[in-house]
């Protein structure tokens, strides 16, 4: 096992399940799938993260909370590298990431190989009742990775991880 | 390499991408309805985002200032976006058709950069290219819609793209190497891309059933990249630029 001062890399991957999407906050960073490495170098931890959109306004937000984290349990310098060379796509969201998206009241993104187009987003289910019968309202929503759907069936409005 | 050339190509696009995204940022608040009020307050802030990824390849890579100071302390004269980002908003029917060519020119040149030899550039576009698709799945969206809604929403999309279509080409104008980007497989240049933007619309505006624009003279529109811009880009960036203005050395 690798560890500096007797702490291990699944030690900081737990502590990374315990750091919340500030906009989701049902949805930790690990199942996210944004956290695309953990490493000791040089008796500091570097952890490495991808953003979801170019755009995302959290990222300085959740750099920092990553920071504070580990820093505070392990006592271990950390650095929060943000990764370029590995792209982040809504496929990396966990089973269990979606599960807890759909609980929360937002439903998850389709697989990618369902393709992106105005068609793919017709039949979104309905986080609420299940019931496919739902309309796309707008490809756009509270936030970048939202899209805002209608359900027919239960009369709600309801929002959309976008598939990316 | 051809750094120059390279330089050239990352901050039109970053300058673009900013001033649009500044510009569009205008219909928060006051969009014809709720969910066009936030789908171009969505869309900006992704393109901001875009201008800031860019701005930070030329500060990381080849030693320009960083994002902020690049973007809110720089002369009009350095800017070397196009003319057509630098048009107010004016009304729903020309942001939404300037919007249409833009995203339609923004989704084939971050197609062509997916392949570029500057890993930089091909990681970004990669992952841009996935964001720009929803914005233009928007556009096609609503101009359909309109296209296809009464005689007079009809009318006015087809009379707002043949006034936008000459400005529309400006994004094309030429840098200054285009052999360069090229020969090193940086980027396929302006002239591919217009090619394969002009038969999109050209499928698009037929399949709505509106007709493409007929004598088209850009030439008056030409000269952004070269630093001459319109009477609109001056006071948009003196609003863009107050605060940071008020103290450059603040921290956020």
């Amino acid at each position: 096992m690798i560890e500096t001062n007797n702490i291990s890399l699944e030690r900081i991957w737990e502590l990374l399940e315990e750091v919340k999407d500030p906009e989701i906050p049902v949805l930790s960073l690990v199942e996210l799938g944004v956290i695309t490495n953990v490493a000791f170098v040089e008796n500091k931890v570097v952890v490495k993260m991808t953003p979801t959109f170019t755009g995302c306004p959290a990222l300085d937000f959740m750099q920092k909370q990553i920071k504070v984290k580990v820093e505070k349990h392990t006592g271990l310098e950390t650095q929060v590298i943000i990764d370029k060379e590995t792209l982040w796509s809504s496929d990396k969201i966990s089973d269990i990431g979606k599960e807890k998206l759909k609980n929360f009241g937002i439903a998850p993104p389709l697989k990618k190989a369902c393709g992106i187009s105005m068609e793919s987003f017709k039949y979104t289910p309905c986080p609420f009742c299940n019931s496919a019968n739902t309309t796309l309202r707008s490809t756009f929503g509270s936030t970048l990775c939202r899209a805002q759907h209608y359900c027919n069936d239960c009369k709600q409005s309801f929002e959309q991880f976008k598939p990316l | 390499m051809n750094n120059t050339a390279l330089k050239e190509l990352i901050l039109k696009m970053a300058d673009d991408a900013l001033i649009i995204g500044h510009r569009n940022s205008e219909w928060t608040g006051i969009g014809p309805v709720l969910e066009e009020d936030i789908a171009f307050s969505s869309m900006s802030q992704d393109k901001i985002g875009h201008a800031w990824a860019l701005y930070n390849i030329l500060n990381e890579h080849f030693g320009e200032k960083d994002a902020d100071t690049t973007a809110f302390n720089r002369e009009e004269k350095l800017f070397t976006c196009c003319h057509l980002v630098e048009y107010p908003i004016g009304e729903y029917d020309f942001s939404l058709v300037r919007h249409f060519l833009m995203d339609k020119a923004e989704y084939h040149r971050y197609d062509m950069l997916t392949n570029s030899s500057f890993m930089p550039l091909q990681n970004l576009a990669k992952k841009v290219k996935g964001e720009i698709k929803y914005h233009v799945m928007h556009a096609e969206t609503w101009i359909e819609k309109l296209a296809n809604g009464n005689e007079e929403s009809k009318a006015r999309v087809q009379s707002a793209l043949n006034y936008a279509y000459p400005l529309a080409l400006s994004l094309f104008e030429k840098g200054t190497d285009e052999v360069a980007l090229i020969s090193d497989n940086i980027f396929a240049g302006e002239e591919a891309l217009q090619k394969a933007w002009e038969a999109d619309i050209k499928t698009c505006v037929e399949k709505y059933g509106l007709k493409m624009p007929e004598n088209i003279d850009a030439t008056k529109f030409m000269g952004g990249r070269k630093g001459f811009h319109t009477e609109f880009l001056a006071p948009l960036l003196k609003e863009m630029q107050e605060v940071f203005a008020i103290d450059p050395s603040a921290e956020w």
